[in-house]
């Protein structure tokens, strides 16, 4: 269905894009790249140093102490939002007056700006202000987010799963509306249970929605910074600095370029690498559609 | 039954979202004296406070302003450009939609520092232009995806028959074509001012007073010891605002499922 | 095996029909014999599609008894009246192979293992599809994935009636023919009742015995195809039937004469009763209309060559008559007079045949 003409004049439309994009882009990039590799000891004196930086940041322990932290949570929500998203999704009403409301409700998590998100957690987990750490407090349960280690990993994880399960909703919802009632009807024709009608009709159809849906969770919640900076600002201690954060601290707060740089490029290289892996996994068997 | 999974989960949305609305109403002593589900002394004091303290109220208009801009600049740029994408075969196309791609991945932390010193070295610092240009590092990348993918739907015959009577390209473009992919404008627009709105870490370190977005007004008062938690209850529930309004008019096609001319 | 009658069915797809427009399916009762070969012709929006899923039982009817050799079924679910449907698009399940999306429906109803590839084989080798069996269905073309849906219908011994809505929609129509002809075929060899819903008449003409002609939500006509051209029950199906469909002229009736354009025309069915106030018409087809010497005064307006016999159309006053005419005939440039046979030339009273 290609039916594209090949016309050079194409340059000339993308032109714009191509210069703010490379703007924002490679500038920067190309100034990352360039501290990387240097040294300074101030006064904008720089001394070429190698690789010096990039293994550094390799060998250190705080970067495989961050990249494991950030490893594990994005791993943990993937493993919730994604058949949770489905789940409500599946459970909703194809058509009906209570559609348009429901969605329209569960959209506001997602507009809400980020670090909104954030400070609205803070207070709802307060162990004595808050709704929900005077509740788990009530029941028995010593909660303190602000300095138990494992309340504040589970507070992290039940704000972005508060936050983010919505889009896995909506897409997974926009990709079950596409599927025309005449093969929920062959299937009822054909005797096929409601497992069968899942796996065989729904879950197909879905597959493209799954991918883009689990494509942007893993990058976003990989590269997230402001929800999890405002809740716990990375702590108690470190046990909840994830790599943006302990990059963050790195260049803006000890002002380190060299590693902080060293340290940007193996982070953006390392989602490069998991994109790819995650999408040629997610779309193999797929053919040219 | 089956109707349970998405009541919990409404609710579970609404727990938090409750909570800070009515902690907005609340005056400081009650919120940090006792616990209360609902105010008992019912307040206004901190909206007033919002709405009359500049360092505030000026915190949205500055968000509203570099959003609104950032929006408007994605999608005009991307437009030409998703056509181009979509209609026509040039050299190195594809390697160029990957790479527009890949902007969308990057971590935003990654670019904290560079960007500071790029905006800083071309004096845009503390500008709202500064915010909306940084932004488009992210959001035309996904504005040219979605519209490609609405404009991909719209068969070449529409081209070819407004070519053979006789229109120009731009007229062509603005008066047939644009209108017919309306609602891929309109997704667009709406992702673009999504992220843009919610962003804050870029929007932070680019600004310092005179385009201070509300997010970050916000953060000063977060990390006092809670004398203002009302204030910063009432802040952060008019940033619902905004979204609300959004959401409000594409509700439509929320219930319709995106449409992302993709899905 | 089963006879399909239906009794006093009525449907509206709304809760609280008000008025004769919001009833989608007029009252009707009608019987399909066992084994028959039925169409079921109208124009988009006639309800055609409606009362072919309430035999199914994907709906259910407002009022009325849908009844399978006598036995009320109306409250019976789809999959347990023993009958299979080919939608409008193929329905197919994509991640499955032709031969397990065939085998599906015997598996769903634990059918042992032997006797399921014995059936697929048997069907796959009656509808050509036996070399795709391991192909993944998702790479069958539009006619192939059509045949699997058809397939997944006859693999159960259990079918009572094989209902088609509109098949061949998205079908290539140098592939149309094929399919259809295939699907008679089939009729022939497994003697189900065939219910096919379409808006093509010649679709319906060729494939059915018997063909239920519908508008707006009524059974106009039931007849063999023989039936509906020469003698058509309504103006309906006058028009809706043969290419071009039958002329019909606004006419008065005096006692039991037939009075067109102050001329006494004769017909075949003089009215024995009354007919004030209602709307009186004639309605002769093309092909039973000629030239002569004396008769109904028109004006020529276009000879069109359809090959073997040629189109006029001919206007008188503000109504138009077509007919049909030999190549070699000549056709009146001017003073044209038109002559209807009377052994097919009708009366119609608010457009049903007056009896």
């Amino acid at each position: 269905m290609d039916t594209k003409t090949i016309n050079q004049k194409g340059w000339l439309y993308v032109l714009p894009v191509v210069v703010l994009v490379a703007f924002n882009a490679i500038i920067p990039l190309m100034a990352v790249v360039n501290y990387s590799v240097q040294e300074t000891f101030g006064n904008n004196v720089f001394f070429f140093e190698g690789v010096k930086w990039f293994e550094q940041v390799l060998h250190s322990e705080r970067f495989h102490a961050s990249l494991l932290r950030q490893l594990a949570f994005t791993g943990i929500i993937l493993a919730i939002e994604v058949p949770l998203g489905v789940a409500i999704a599946l459970a909703m009403p194809r058509r009906g007056p209570w559609v348009s409301v429901c969605l329209v409700l569960m959209a506001l998590p997602l507009l809400i700006p980020w670090n909104v998100v954030g400070a609205m957690w803070n207070i709802f987990a307060l162990p004595d202000i808050g709704m929900l750490g005077r509740m788990l407090n009530g029941l028995g349960l010593h909660y303190n987010y602000t300095q138990q280690p494992l309340a504040a990993w589970a507070t992290l994880i039940a704000m972005d799963v508060w936050h983010w399960t919505s889009l896995v909703v909506l897409l997974a919802y926009a990709g079950l509306s596409s599927i025309p009632d005449a093969y929920y009807q062959a299937a009822k024709i054909d005797g096929a249970s409601s497992w069968a009608v899942f796996r065989y009709i729904q879950l197909p159809k879905m597959k493209r929605v799954l991918t883009i849906a689990v494509l942007l969770r893993f990058m976003d919640s990989f590269n997230i910074y402001t929800e999890p900076f405002v809740l716990t600002g990375g702590g108690p201690g470190n046990s909840t600095t994830l790599l943006s954060i302990d990059l963050v601290k790195i260049a803006l707060g000890q002002f380190d370029l060299g590693p902080a740089a060293a340290m940007s490029i193996i982070y953006f290289l390392i989602i490069l690498a998991l994109s790819w892996i995650f999408y040629t996994v997610m779309t193999r068997g797929e053919g040219p559609s | 039954m089956r109707r349970l999974l998405p009541t919990l989960y409404i609710l579970f949305l609404m727990l938090p979202v409750y909570w800070l609305v009515t902690m907005s109403f609340k005056p400081t002593t009650e919120i940090l004296g006792s616990f209360t589900l609902w105010p008992q002394a019912f307040t206004f004091e901190n909206y007033v406070k919002i709405f009359t303290d500049p360092t505030w109220y000026n915190g949205y208009i500055n968000s509203l302003i570099y959003v609104a801009i950032n929006t408007v600049i994605s999608v005009v740029v991307a437009l030409p450009a998703a056509y181009a994408f979509s209609r026509y075969r040039f050299l190195g196309d594809k390697h160029l939609f990957f790479w527009l791609l890949t902007n969308r991945m990057a971590p935003a932390a990654v670019f904290a520092l560079p960007f500071f010193e790029l905006y800083s070295a071309i004096g845009l610092f503390d500008t709202h232009i500064a915010v909306a240009l940084a932004h488009c590092l992210f959001n035309i990348p996904l504005a040219v995806w979605i519209l490609e993918g609405f404009m991909s739907s719209v068969p070449k015959q529409l081209d070819e028959t407004a070519y053979l009577d006789g229109y120009s390209f731009w007229r062509f473009f603005l008066r047939i074509f644009v209108p017919t992919i309306a609602a891929g404008i309109g997704v667009a627009a709406f992702f673009c001012f999504m992220f843009s709105w919610v962003e804050l870490l870029l929007a932070k370190t680019l600004t310092s007073v005179a385009a201070k977005p509300i997010a970050a007004t916000m953060t000063r008062t977060a990390s006092s010891s809670g004398y203002e938690l009302g204030l910063l209850a009432a802040a952060g529930t008019l940033t619902f605002i905004p979204g609300a309004v959004v959401i409000y008019f594409v509700r439509n096609y929320i219930a319709k499922g995106f449409a992302l001319g993709r899905v | 095996m089963a006879r399909i009658a239906l009794q006093g069915l009525r449907h509206s797809y709304l809760a609280h029909p008000q008025s004769e427009q919001d009833w989608a399916l007029k009252r009707l009762d009608l019987e399909w014999e066992d084994g028959g070969a039925y169409a079921l012709l109208g124009p988009s929006g006639c309800g055609k599609t409606t009362l072919l899923n309430i035999i199914s039982g994907l709906v259910r009817p407002t009022e009325g008894q849908v009844l399978f050799d006598g036995i009320d079924l109306t409250d019976v679910a789809t999959d347990r009246r023993h009958i299979a449907q080919v939608f409008q698009f193929p329905v197919v399940y994509d991640t499955m192979s032709v031969y397990d999306n065939l085998a599906f429906p015997l598996r769903n109803r634990r059918v042992p293992e032997t006797e399921v590839r014995e059936t697929v084989q048997q069907i796959a080798r009656m509808l050509d599809l036996e070399d795709m069996l391991r192909m993944r269905a998702a790479g069958l073309t539009a006619d192939g994935k059509q045949k699997i849906s058809l397939g997944r219908g006859l693999v159960r011994a259990d079918v009572n009636a094989i209902m088609f809505d509109e098949p061949l929609t998205v079908i290539d129509p140098h592939l149309k023919w094929q399919l259809r002809s295939k699907l008679k075929e089939l009729h022939q060899r497994i003697a189900r009742t065939m219910i096919y819903v379409t808006h093509d008449q010649t679709e319906a003409l060729t494939f059915a015995d018997k063909v239920v002609v519908m508008h707006e939500g009524m059974v106009v006509q039931i007849g063999t195809p023989i039936e509906l051209f020469e003698k058509p029950h309504h103006t309906f199906v006058g028009h809706f039937i043969g290419s071009p469909g039958m002329n019909v002229l606004p006419c008065t009736v005096e006692g039991d004469k037939a009075i067109l354009d102050g001329q006494h025309v004769t017909v075949q069915n003089p009215p024995t009763a009354a007919l004030d106030g209602k709307r009186i018409e004639l309605g002769i087809r093309p092909e039973f209309v000629s030239f002569a010497a004396d008769g109904l005064p028109v004006a020529v307006v276009k000879v069109s060559d359809a090959g073997r016999y040629r189109i006029v159309e001919t206007r008188h006053g503000t109504s138009r008559v077509n007919l049909l005419v030999d190549p070699d005939v000549a056709v009146p440039g001017y003073g044209a007079k038109l002559r209807f046979d009377p052994a097919y030339t009708r009366l119609y009273a608010d457009g049903w045949l007056v009896e």
